[in-house]
């Protein structure tokens, strides 16, 4: 079992222990929250948070923090909750919504990158993540978030899941469905930006969407859905990072495309 | 002491920017009744439900069910949505949409004393079979019955409706009449239903509301279902209509 000892081997590197616990708890959170954003028909929101902690990080990286991700999500949570309000208070569409605030905050990093005028390594890696990098610190913020998202949407599952099957009989029924809808995008803004560092601006929407999207081909209710939407997950993340191991090719576009293998396998194995 | 009305609207007014959708709604529905609430599009009988729910908030004037705010009473009233507002991609079963309205939260999983009593109402609204089959695959009809289950699963004693005979078949629509009429004989259940079908509310409502943002004509079906009264709520009665005021 030749395979066995080299997974052994690999994973006997701490950045590679690091790297997949990170790279599971981020599957853990965004296979749940995610339920929510594809069958809410929010698939975009992930892309513009991501493109809004860009404009977060950068912003942190030219006032010289060591820690960029702490501007980064104050300005990515005013960006989700913005969006949630020109949903609630306009007429506009959410993807109308979400592509305001996606390209301002886009605008804002490049204009920050610029102002900064120094070697860009940083915003490299802020773009394309670095999960082989993810350090101590690191996985003990995106363990918090695991917790607090957890923490969260357990108990509220019933609720969100109730306000995303219909909003006006969940508020027939008491449900805070406003509310919730905050909650919802104030905890995706979180996810993505603990998230980021994993597989980067460009790829962390893939978290978001593919695992629960090829769950939702499949799935006969809501709850199996969200089983299922972090069993891909979870199986994308280590599948990807062995394979970018051996390929020695970026994990975060492994893991997305082995994501996309899953869709297309439950594409295939969808009941019509 | 009197009991107080099942649905009661005092003088209210709701107005959405510049448009006054409500103008003084002032009327009381006795517990009991099967009011049937007519009126053309944009007439504001959807707006005047989310009142009676509380989900809009009158400028003016207030309403109530039993004497109470409806959030206060969630048990006692089951409400059936017109069908085009809700996602038929979710995927659930009609079993899961009936514990819905038990537990008025999404079941993640069903215990076995919810699935019976959810089986029992199916099964009293004439569709057993339906629940395990996916809301996907269900037509007009079986939706109807699987959305009155989940309304009837919590013995409500009052039921709203928002027409509910929309995307329904003819024989469809006939039994849904039937059913909310045998529940009402059993359990003496106020029924409430906004409908553009005056057929429907001259032969199974005891009560009609005629509006058009304002109330403009509340009685008995043959007193408010005359041609003057239906002019005044429509502008114009079609031929159809005419038919019903005979």
């Amino acid at each position: 079992m030749s395979w066995l000892n080299d997974l052994r081997d690999i994973f006997g590197f701490a950045f590679m222990q690091r790297a997949l616990i990170a790279g599971l708890l981020v599957a853990l959170t965004s296979g749940l929250l995610g339920v929510f954003v594809v069958q809410r028909g929010l698939s975009f929101l992930g892309d513009g948070l991501a493109h809004a902690s860009f404009g977060g990080v950068a912003l942190g990286l030219l006032v010289g923090l060591e820690q960029p991700l702490w501007v980064a999500l104050p300005f990515t949570l005013v960006a989700a909750l913005g969006i949630a309000w020109v949903r609630e208070r306009t007429r506009l569409s959410s993807d109308t919504a979400i592509g305001i605030f996606f390209a301002v905050s886009v605008a804002l990093g490049v204009l920050f990158i610029g102002l900064r005028r120094e070697y860009q390594v940083d915003a490299w890696h802020l773009l394309f993540g670095s999960i082989l990098g993810i350090g101590q610190q690191d996985l003990y913020l995106i363990a918090a978030v695991t917790v607090l998202a957890f923490g969260l949407m357990i108990p509220l599952w019933g609720r969100l899941a109730y306000a995303t099957f219909d909003a006006e009989l969940a508020q027939t029924d008491g449900v805070k469905v406003g509310r919730l809808e905050y909650l919802l995008f104030a905890l995706a803004a979180v996810v993505i930006v603990a998230s980021v560092q994993v597989v980067g601006v460009i790829l962390i929407a893939a978290y978001l969407v593919i695992p629960a999207a090829a769950a939702r081909l499949v799935s006969p209710s809501l709850s199996v859905m969200s089983l299922l939407s972090v069993l891909f997950g979870v199986l994308s993340t280590s599948v990807g990072l062995v394979a970018s191991f051996f390929l020695d090719v970026p994990s975060g576009s492994t893991i997305v495309l082995t994501q996309a293998l899953v869709f297309v396998v439950a594409a295939l194995a969808m009941k019509r | 002491m009197s009991r107080p009305p099942a649905l009661h609207f005092h003088h209210v007014d709701v107005r959405f920017g510049e448009v006054d959708v409500l103008q003084d709604i002032n009327f009381d529905v006795e517990p009991g009744e099967f009011v049937a609430i007519i009126g053309p599009n944009g007439a504001g009988k959807s707006t005047l439900i989310k009142v009676a729910f509380g989900l809009v908030t009158p400028r003016r004037g207030h309403a109530a069910i039993f004497g109470r705010d409806a959030g206060d009473q969630p048990e006692r009233i089951g409400y059936v949505p017109q069908l085009k507002t809700f996602d038929r991609s979710f995927p659930a079963t009609a079993l899961e949409l009936v514990v819905s309205g038990l537990r008025r939260r999404w079941p993640a999983w069903i215990r076995t004393a919810e699935r019976e009593r959810a089986r029992a109402t199916l099964a009293q609204v004439g569709a057993e079979g339906l629940a395990q089959r996916p809301l996907a695959k269900l037509s007009g009809g079986e939706l109807q019955r699987a959305f009155l289950a989940r309304a009837l699963i919590r013995r409500p004693d009052i039921v709203l409706l928002d027409e509910p005979a929309t995307g329904v078949d003819f024989l469809a629509e006939h039994d849904l009449y039937d059913l909310l009429e045998k529940y009402q004989t059993e359990t003496g259940a106020t029924i409430a239903m906004i409908t553009h079908d005056l057929a429907a509310a001259r032969y199974h409502a005891s009560s009609v509301v005629a509006m058009n943002r304002r109330v403009h004509g509340f009685g008995l079906p043959e007193e408010v279902l005359c041609e003057s009264c239906l002019r005044e709520a429509f502008g114009h009665i079609g031929h159809s209509h005419e038919v019903i005021v005979l």
